[in-house]
């Protein structure tokens, strides 16, 4: 009945235009400035709707990391902190996957590294709708994340899109660490493969990287990606595969265009 | 527990340097063509990565857990429909709890 309750409620609170601009506008910068264009408007409400809905997932995931990380040998702190200071998922599941699967603590790294890199490349987007200056820019930065950076850029006006980072970037944050606290507080307690809740993490980075592979390279590394660590799975230690992956999208990325219009028309 | 909390501390710090450097760079280094390109296929990568080793990678062997897949399946579908990442979350963990229920 609860999950009924939140399904309805989260029905209405994403519009799809709104999430759907995906992360992969932020591949160019000239996407980045035709999405601030064209962008369907999305008034302020409508954006605090979106960004409660993806608070409300982010709570749901943190429960899952905190449980995790409780689970494969992480105190409450170092949970907790993980989320308030990295605060960015898929590395964070990454370096505690890595340490639960009893892989090295350098692979660890290096995966929690290489999946936080494309941060990095959503500073451009980010920088040009926030402007930060001076100290400002080391706060923003802190928020730069995967939904922040969607919200964002999916936004039809600076002022507009400036919200939008802020109320995803905050309301995610705030969910996302009191999730991971309250996950590794009942780990031990609840089932949360009862719950399904193991399927939360794959679905998340399921559906990120869905809207991404409309473009025909993007579909060709997501299916090299696949071979790479498929095969690598019973050959490499834990967190190398998806150290690999990363290869592939480089090797791909310098490439040169085969037709203008993919890299420009997008 | 030290090199735990020292990986820990390397790790966040190290991810928040590189969205610092994000939006600290020049411009016209991470507009480079081959950089933008790079940066919109690692997520790509990295991402198909995560799905594959949540869903078949169990401590280097391969595994397929039936009720998870289902749940996939199900968010696969919502995507396909256009769906929002909250309601493909939602449909997912639901999907896999039901069938895990009555396998």
């Amino acid at each position: 009945m609860g999950l009924g309750a939140i399904f309805a409620i989260g029905l209405p609170a994403l519009p799809r235009n709104v999430l759907l601009v995906s992360t992969a506008t932020t591949s160019s910068s000239r996407t980045a400035a035709a999405a601030i264009g064209p962008a369907p408007f999305a008034a302020r409400a409508a954006i605090t709707r979106a960004a409660a809905g993806i608070g409300l997932y982010a709570g749901a995931f943190g429960i899952t990391f905190g449980a995790l990380a409780a689970r494969s040998g992480l105190s409450l702190t170092q949970a907790v902190a993980l989320s308030a200071v990295m605060y960015t998922g898929a590395s964070q599941f990454a370096l505690v996957g890595v340490l639960a699967a009893g892989g090295s603590h350098l692979a660890g790294l290096s995966a929690a590294l290489l999946l936080g890199l494309r941060n990095a490349f959503y500073g451009v987007p980010v920088t040009r709708i926030l402007r930060p200056r001076g100290l400002r820019r080391m706060w923003t930065a802190h928020f730069v994340v995967d939904e922040s950076t969607a919200m964002a850029v999916a936004q039809p006006a600076p002022r507009a899109g400036r919200y939008a980072f802020w109320a995803t970037g905050l309301t995610l944050y705030a969910l996302w660490t009191l999730g991971t606290l309250a996950g590794t507080l009942i780990g031990s307690g609840i089932d949360t493969s009862a719950l399904g809740l193991d399927a939360a993490a794959p679905a998340i980075f399921l559906a990120l990287l869905w809207p991404q592979l409309s473009r025909e390279r993007a579909r060709a590394v997501a299916l090299g990606a696949a071979v790479v660590v498929l095969g690598l799975i019973p050959l490499a230690p834990a967190g190398l595969p998806i150290i690999a992956a990363a290869a592939v999208a480089i090797f791909a990325g310098l490439l040169p265009a085969r037709r203008r219009h993919e890299t420009e028309g997008q | 527990m030290i090199t735990v909390w020292a990986t820990v501390l390397v790790a966040s710090l190290g991810c928040y340097g590189l969205k610092l450097a994000g939006v600290s760079l020049p411009e016209s280094v991470l507009n480079h063509p081959r950089v933008q390109r790079t940066a919109g296929l690692l997520p790509v990568a990295m991402l198909t990565a995560l799905v594959v080793t949540d869903l078949f990678d169990a401590n280097g062997r391969y595994t397929a857990d039936w009720p998870t897949l289902a749940g996939i399946g199900a968010g696969a579908i919502a995507l396909r429909f256009g769906r929002s990442p909250v309601v493909v979350f939602l449909l997912a963990i639901a999907a896999t709890a039901v069938v895990r229920l009555v396998s």
